[in-house]
């Protein structure tokens, strides 16, 4: 994989000049990579990584793991844009699973709310056969960092 | 009242305590502290290799080892060295595993070195070749490398400092604090002037998998006749992230060999066990790992030079080890003051050079064996500092 990718990934402040050091390429093939990526798809934008557990009131997620019936033409695509549409919705994944296709992130304010929206909206589409509710309950890792508090640095100095 | 100083050995009255330890009280006790100065990786040891630390204590393996070590180990790290080196050594006679890198170098100063003799140590360099040598009664001969040399030692240098007291030269690249390496052509030129004479090499390649030129480390004994008069010390530590398992080897002609296996029977008996059985599993499946750390510790490195420079900072690319060495002149301080205001100012401890020698007046030695978001705030820390002074 690029590693122009990783590192965006994990930090999307560095700079096109750090970039530049750290991949030993002219800032200007860097400038253009990016644009490119943003052109393509690859990079789609920057948003804020937290940690929602410790934002108050940010309310509850559940994943969802939903069994579908294929569609004669678009087989799992138009069930899942229509699912995407959902602003309770957070992600939507198709899987190769032994007993569901679609896994949704639902976030919602409560429990209820959550299976309110489960019922009603997702349970409701024609095509669904099956829903099974997942609520998470804590968050230890996401997107590759770690969420339990940092281990201080134990290296003592030394030469 | 008893004089302690009196009793003591009159070797051990010559070294000094090292200055640097005020340096990092003060910075051990401050919060918040944001410090580019350890010397060891900051990957922890990988997961498989841990693993066989762990089965080993599971099933019980807590004996000591032979004294040479493991036979497995010494076979492994001799083809190690042939699968990465091209040396070949034999592990009955040849190897011999230590506790680090740092006993191994010991041995070597020990078995060597009689009161008088010289031992020629290019600086600035890593702080426990000198006292070493005063423990033996030796006599430490200091020469300076110097940045327009890109902190190598020259044959000329060389050449100028061997006299018929000259017993031991020791050769430590990839270099700490420089980062400093030595290509062939620059060890074949050091091997010319060895020829003429009869002068043991102890080359601590240490650092030797932490390489980031075109050119991989070249080890010393590689070089046309050089095997039989070279002590190679290397180890765990900086490869294989594993500074605190305390597990090293020396290799070098038997002779040699069997007599440093006798100071280590007698002091230290054989080196950790459980380590011996991780080590093995590192020489066995750990390629893979050496090579992700060396592409993350190179990303970093041309990270800082980038930095240090675009800050205006005279900074030589280093192309070994894990740190960087920036001239700090322009600022118009020491070292010492460099380094003691950047830590109370901003919190951020970088070590001086004159640690390592006089020779490194004028230079600090920044580590980048920290994650690169430690790395981007220590710098703009510094970048602080900087227009802080000029003020
Ligand atoms: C150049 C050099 N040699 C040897 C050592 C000793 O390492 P160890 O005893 O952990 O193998 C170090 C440690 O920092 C070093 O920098």
């Amino acid at each position: 994989m690029d590693k122009l990718i990783s590192l965006l990934y994990e930090d999307s402040s560095l700079s096109v000049e750090e970039l530049s050091a750290m991949l030993n390429e002219s800032e200007e093939d860097i400038k253009k990579r990016i644009e490119e990526y943003k052109k393509s798809g690859v990079i789609l934008g920057k948003k804020t990584f937290i940690n929602w557990d410790k934002v108050e009131n940010s309310g509850v997620t559940a994943l969802i793991e939903l069994k579908v019936t294929p569609q004669k033409e678009t087989g799992f695509d138009e069930i899942a844009a229509r699912i995407s549409e959902f602003t309770e919705v957070d992600t939507v994944h198709l899987m190769a699973a032994d007993n569901y296709d679609l896994l949704v992130t639902v976030r919602g304010k409560s429990i209820q709310d959550v299976a309110m929206f489960v019922s009603r909206r997702l349970a409701t589409i024609d095509a669904v056969q099956s829903t099974a509710t997942h609520f998470l309950l804590k968050r230890y890792k996401e997107n590759g960092v770690e969420l339990t508090d940092e281990e201080k640095d134990q290296r003592s100095m030394m030469l | 009242m008893i004089n302690y100083e009196e009793l003591l050995n009159e070797n051990i009255r010559k070294v000094k305590p090292s200055g640097i330890r005020k340096f990092f009280d003060i910075a051990n006790e401050m919060e918040d502290v944001i410090s580019l100065s350890v010397g060891e990786p900051d990957f922890t040891t990988p997961w498989h290799v841990r693993a066989a630390g762990i089965e080993s204590l599971e099933k019980g393996r807590t004996w000591y080892t032979p004294n040479r070590g493991f036979a497995e180990l010494r076979s492994e790290i001799s083809n190690y060295y042939k699968r990465r080196f091209n040396v070949e050594y034999s592990a009955e006679k040849e190897v011999l595993v230590t506790v680090g890198g740092s006993e191994a170098i010991d041995l070597c100063i020990r078995s060597l070195v009689s009161p008088g003799d010289e031992v020629l140590i290019p600086q600035p360099c890593f702080v426990c070749y000198e006292p070493m040598t005063c423990l033996a009664g030796g006599v430490p001969v200091i020469i300076e490398t110097k940045a327009e040399d890109e902190f190598r030692l020259t044959p000329e240098q060389l050449e100028e400092k061997i006299t018929d007291k000259t017993k031991l030269l020791i050769l430590p690249f990839p270099n700490n604090p420089t980062g400093a390496v030595m290509k062939r052509e620059h060890l074949e030129g050091i091997a010319e002037v060895l020829r003429k004479h009869n002068i043991i090499v102890l080359s601590d390649e240490i650092y030797a998998e932490l390489n980031y030129g075109e050119e991989r480390h070249v080890s010393f004994a590689e070089i046309e006749g050089m095997k039989e008069k070279t002590v190679v010390v290397n180890g765990f530590s900086k490869s294989y992230a594993m500074t605190g398992w305390r597990l090293g080897y020396a290799l070098g002609p038997a002779e040699l060999i069997a007599k440093m296996t006798i100071v280590h029977q007698y002091a230290i008996m054989s080196a950790p066990t459980t380590a011996q059985y991780a080590a093995i599993e590192a020489l066995k499946n750990g390629d893979e790992d050496i090579e992700k750390m060396r592409s993350e510790y190179d990303l970093r490195r041309r990270l800082m030079v980038s930095s240090f420079r675009r800050m205006g900072f005279d900074c030589f690319e280093p192309e070994g080890a894990f740190y960087v060495f920036p001239c700090i002149k322009n600022t118009g301080l020491t070292s010492d003051e460099f380094c003691s205001r950047l830590i109370r100012e901003k919190h951020v401890a970088v070590v001086p050079g004159t640690a390592f020698g006089e020779s490194g007046e004028g230079y600090v030695r920044v580590s980048y064996s920290y994650s690169i978001a430690h790395i981007r705030e220590a710098l703009k820390r510094i970048q602080e500092f900087l227009e802080d002074i000029k003020k």
